[in-house]
């Protein structure tokens, strides 16, 4: 960096303080953030949850499933509520896919096989979205019913805020009954638990893992889309950030528990904001901050705040 | 069995060989290469397409150079540093041209000069703005004006005519340009006995900026300074349109791009910024001619990063032309004593320094477009 050579920006330091509206509103920010960043940790908790493995390409996922909301609603002229629901399922499919075309055949290989080939279906999507959507940015549409405003004083609150609130309670609620309470969130468990047991047991496993890369594409798209009407903009490379982030926050939570992840993303997206309330002058470490969080943890409780013993 | 693999991959190689001896030579004998490096995709790649544009109808309006054709050799550099580098090297090392056009940033503009420089071929920059991209290199040039005139034109805009007194900033720190200017600003602003009342920061790339707008709103300022990209741009005015900040936003060349408006939405109403070109306050010949075949070959208004790119290419080839030869050193003086270049964005001149002398247009976004305010000349 170093401003005009030697002289860097100096730190401004003001007395400020920090009232009771200010601080919910920050408040706000974070739990907001959070509810995002949980969102699509859910998915990469799942998958690693089961077939250990970190789906890097998960944040991809998800900016595909944004640009398939945005074309639904633009080539297709769908209905902004239609061709979302479009997008899930659409990503959904692409979830199935990518397992089945990536990630099945390197199945019974070295786990750090999987792992590479999970960077590669990562830039495999990022470059072929620069291909087909080009590399500007496109803006994303908020619909009305979104695009409110609530005033309380000094504190304001989007439409969108409480929306994101909502939906991620709703979604998480669904994908926790499943797995805990369904015949095939127990086959989920099962194989996470011991795939070849369960295979003998004559569980299909493809068919579950399948399952599972569905949910959690889903759940990544609908966070996705959630995520690009909060910040309308979207681009090819939209996901490798978020997809970082809710890296960091499964990883926080204690990967492969998804009570876990959805704790995380919100701890992490308090955090982040907290931090730059308190210290604005430090914004722009805020990355930084998260990564090394990351760090912290890997070094002294890589089960993460929620995790179980590693079986081995 | 292995010998009949060996041969057949050798007269396959020596088949492909001799294909790219015959293909290079026919063609590096009547063109004059010259290799551009632009952010075709990535965070800016809006100023690349823009610029390439731009350069392409320069081309069309001038396709030819001391009686050649112009081989306009185009290499993305992604958004990124690293690759702005390998772009230059590449351009230098395997095609061989003869000076390059690029980049639209200023960062990565000096990740690839100093290849250029010990290399020796010239590279001229449509927009960026940050002294240190010329500083002691003797190859690098630019047809756009510097930021400390910008940081002090808006500071002045902002005192005198919006008559704020506490300004805040946000900065992108990953970028020399943003945290450069904003320095510029700041220190004719303290100079004139304005107070800056809060500085944050941000990185390319952040999406979510209520955390500093937070706190900036409770640090309570006339005017928001922010000297950053058009993507962060666009998603600060909405966040901060969603936040309640009721105080204008004051902004640099960075932010004249259409996304600016279409990410931006009603948010951007008022938004004022510092820019190269506005074709409403075009003048020369030069400007009147490109602007109709860009807009008649593009279907959308001529702007900054279009214009600012055919300059580029306009004032490289009027140079090779009056050096009367390609070799890099002979371009070099030529770029450096040109003297009243009727350009599209103005009339130039570059000195020895490398920098462009000329003049800055302020613009506002009224009723979803870009208007034209005025000209400031230095």
């Amino acid at each position: 960096m170093g401003a005009i050579s030697e002289s860097p920006l100096p730190f401004i330091f003001q007395d400020r303080i920090i009232d009771t509206a200010a601080f919910t509103q920050q408040l706000i920010n974070g739990v907001s953030l959070g509810c995002l960043y949980g969102l699509i940790a859910i998915g990469y908790t799942m998958v690693y949850g089961i077939l250990r493995l970190i789906n890097f390409a998960h944040g991809d996922v998800m900016m595909v499933g944004c640009y398939f909301a945005f074309y639904g609603m633009l080539l297709f002229t769908l209905p902004w509520w239609a061709s979302f629901l479009v997008a899930i399922l659409l990503t959904a499919l692409l979830g199935v896919l990518i397992d089945r075309g990536a990630y099945r055949p390197v199945r019974n290989a070295p786990r750090i096989s999987a792992l590479i080939t999970a960077i590669g279906v990562s830039f495999l999507l990022e470059n072929l979205g620069l291909v087909l959507f080009g590399g500007r940015p496109k803006a994303f549409y908020r619909p009305e019913i979104f695009s409110g405003i609530h005033t309380f004083g000094e504190v304001r609150v989007l439409d969108l805020h409480v929306w994101t609130a909502l939906l991620t309670l709703l979604i998480f609620t669904f994908i926790y009954q499943i797995i805990y309470k369904t015949r095939i969130g127990r086959a989920m468990r099962c194989i996470a638990h011991d795939m070849e047991t369960t295979r003998l047991m004559g569980v299909d496993l493809n068919r579950i893992i399948a399952f599972t890369f569905a949910i959690g594409s889903a759940a990544a798209a609908a966070g996705g889309i959630m995520w690009a009407m909060r910040y309308p903009q979207i681009n090819p490379l939209m996901g490798i950030l978020p997809g970082l982030k809710a890296f960091v926050a499964a990883v926080l939570g204690g990967i492969g528990n998804v009570s876990g992840a959805m704790l995380g993303g919100l701890l992490l997206g308090l955090i982040e904001i907290l931090l730059v309330a308190a210290r604005p002058d430090l914004a722009g470490y805020r990355d930084a901050l998260a990564f090394g969080i990351l760090i912290l943890i890997l070094l002294f409780r890589p089960t993460g705040l929620m995790g179980e013993r590693l079986p081995e | 069995m292995k010998a009949k693999k060996v041969v057949t991959a050798f007269v396959i190689l020596s088949f492909l060989a001799v294909l790219t001896v015959v293909l290079c030579c026919s063609k590096s004998s009547d063109t004059v290469k010259i290799g551009v490096f632009l952010p075709m995709t990535g965070g800016v790649a809006s100023y690349g397409q823009m610029e390439w544009a731009g350069i392409m109808t320069a081309n069309e309006i001038k396709p030819t150079v001391l009686g050649k054709k112009v081989e306009l050799i185009l290499v993305d550099e992604k958004s990124d540093k690293i690759e702005a580098a390998n772009a230059v090297s590449r351009l230098i090392k395997k095609e061989k041209v003869v000076a390059i056009i690029g980049t639209a940033t200023s960062g990565n503009t000096m990740a690839g000069a100093s290849i250029a420089e010990e290399a020796k071929v010239p590279i001229i920059s449509p927009t960026a703005t940050d002294p240190r991209v010329t500083q002691n290199r003797k190859y690098i040039f630019r047809v756009c004006f510097i930021d400390p005139f910008q940081g002090s034109v808006a500071a002045k805009y902002a005192f005198e005519n919006l008559k704020a007194r506490r300004a805040a900033l946000l900065i992108d720190q990953a970028q020399d340009y943003c945290v450069d200017l904003a320095n510029f600003f700041k220190q004719d602003f303290v100079r004139m006995g304005g107070s800056i009342v809060s500085s944050t920061f941000c990185q390319s790339g952040d999406q979510d900026f209520t955390a500093q707008l937070s706190a900036i709103k409770a640090s309570k300022p006339d005017i928001l300074y922010l000297p950053n990209y058009y993507t962060e741009d666009a998603l600060v005015c909405k966040q901060a349109a969603e936040l309640g900040l009721k105080f204008p936003i004051l902004s640099a060349d960075g932010a004249q791009a259409p996304e600016l408006i279409s990410i931006g939405g009603t948010s951007v109403e008022g938004f004022i910024f510092t820019g190269h070109f506005a074709k409403e306050g075009a003048t020369t010949a030069l400007a009147k001619q490109y602007i109709q075949s860009y807009e008649s070959k593009n279907k959308t208004d001529a702007s900054g990063f279009d214009a600012l790119g055919a300059d580029a290419y306009f004032v490289l080839v009027d140079a090779i032309e009056r050096a009367k030869s390609t070799e890099g050193p002979k371009i070099r003086e030529a770029l450096a004593s040109t003297k009243d270049f009727a350009g599209v964005s103005g009339v130039l001149n570059i000195g020895e320094d490398g920098n462009a002398k000329k003049g800055m247009v302020m613009l506002h976004v009224k009723e979803g477009k870009f208007r034209y305010l005025t000209t400031i000349n230095p």
